[in-house]
């Protein structure tokens, strides 16, 4: 038998994590940062989170992320190229870890808080604690999906040697790092608390950390 | 004993609710150093029982600071091509994408990679130092939620690894000269991922509330 916060009315603080009841004081009384028995609208700022990113995941990989010019000519590099680049040059260790964290993660993770959403959606006691699991990998792995981003950066910053060789950014970048910033915003939007709603019951019991009803 | 879930029977000073599951949860106040207390339902990590060091806070964050000033001043990495000598700093790299015509995306570079890093570093100092006398720190609950909203942000080692990506791509091309800052800059990851890791947010109130204002 389980009671949740929010079934008796309290809240946990997101900023200093005092428990307390947002019927009483719409702040929290230690820190006055605003309290929620759940993350404000969290499903429907997620979904519209979510469409955005796969919108935009669209241009990021089709849209060149840089333009190499030298003497031999202008080449316009996608991140699938610039990860069959790594391979073909001998550095495979590379190559598997560039289209890992810039093309897979953040597919994956689109494709993990969709699953989150429906299965709050569909209101399922499934596999609740995988699930919460799911959801803290996805906020984890967030961040490295920006190292393509940061790989481009360095490049531009570093080859710029005129007639040699000069690399430029292309808008492939700026889709791919709204991409990433998109899903870490749905990700953050998501209330994992959401998962276990089905799961509680009303109950006059709760439970102490040493698992003795009360 | 009933209940009729009116909110005022519960002494909210006792309980605990799990950040991920909301299950409510009585307050563990004797729990041994070095022990870790766990949601019973889904095995969240609740809080870990550390000696809290203000002081070693302090002394990573002051030395982070350094370094990441450090890391700014002198160039991440050089490329020679062919006699063509090119130095990058941290700064210089974001300008370039502003000079591309791409702001935002200079602007998005410049926070993750040093201002938000910088602003926690600061932070974290600024607090440390009068915590540590057991003095409340001024502005501590400002500055402590402006952290909780800005940390996820910070993006320090992915920049490394980035940095260390490109290196890879560009050493069959020409000669790469790794600058100090590089240096500096993995001192900073390296300190930066310390102060994350010792950040006890329940011990970190708890000290706010019994120092001496």
């Amino acid at each position: 038998m389980t009671t949740s916060a929010a079934e008796t009315g309290l809240a946990r603080c997101e900023c200093c994590g005092l428990v307390s009841a947002p019927a009483v004081s719409p702040d929290c009384p230690r820190c006055g940062a605003p309290l929620h028995l759940r993350k404000a609208d969290s499903l429907s700022h997620t979904w519209a989170y979510l469409i955005a990113a796969y919108i935009l995941y669209i241009p990021a990989n089709l849209l060149p992320i840089m333009e190499t010019r030298s003497i031999l000519g202008a080449q316009q590099d996608t991140i699938m190229s610039g990860v069959i680049y790594l391979w073909v040059s001998g550095s495979w260790p590379l190559a598997v870890i560039v289209f890992v964290a810039s093309i897979i993660v953040p597919l994956a993770k689109l494709l993990a808080l969709t699953l989150l959403c429906i299965s709050v959606h569909m209101k399922t006691e499934w596999r609740s604690k995988q699930r919460t699991e799911l959801y803290m990998l996805v906020e984890f792995v967030g961040r490295w999906s920006m190292l393509d981003v940061f790989v481009v950066t360095v490049l531009v910053a570093l080859v710029q040697a005129q007639s040699l060789a000069t690399i430029l950014p292309g808008p492939g970048v700026i889709a791919f790092a709204a991409v990433v910033v998109i899903s870490m915003l749905a990700a953050e939007s998501f209330d994992p608390r959401l998962i276990w709603d089905p799961s509680n019951h009303n109950s006059d019991n709760r439970e102490n950390l040493r698992g003795e009803p009360n | 004993m009933t209940h009729d879930g009116s909110v005022a029977e519960y002494p909210t000073e006792r309980l605990i609710a799990c950040p991920d599951c909301d299950l409510l949860i009585d307050d563990v106040a004797d729990a041994p150093v070095g022990a870790s207390v766990r949601c019973p339902r889904c095995d969240t990590e609740l809080f870990r029982v550390r000696e809290k060091s203000f002081e070693r806070a302090l002394a990573l964050s002051l030395g982070a600071l350094i370094l990441l000033l450090l890391a700014n001043v002198f160039p991440v990495v050089g490329l020679n091509i062919q006699g063509h000598r090119i130095d990058a700093t941290l700064i210089g790299a974001a300008s370039r994408l502003w000079d591309a015509d791409m702001p935002l995306l200079a602007g998005l570079i410049a926070a993750t990679t040093i201002a938000i890093p910088c602003f926690e570093l600061f932070s974290v100092l600024w607090l440390a130092w009068p915590l540590s006398r057991g003095r409340r720190p001024l502005g501590f609950v400002i500055l402590v939620r402006m952290m909780h909203f800005t940390h996820p942000w910070g993006m320090v080692e992915v920049f490394m690894l980035g940095i260390l990506v490109s290196l890879v791509k560009l050493v069959h091309l020409a000669e790469v000269l790794p600058g100090v800052g590089i240096v500096a800059y993995c001192g900073v990851m390296f300190l930066i991922t310390a102060i994350s890791a010792s950040y006890d947010q329940r011990a970190l109130w708890q000290a706010w509330e019994g120092a001496r204002p």
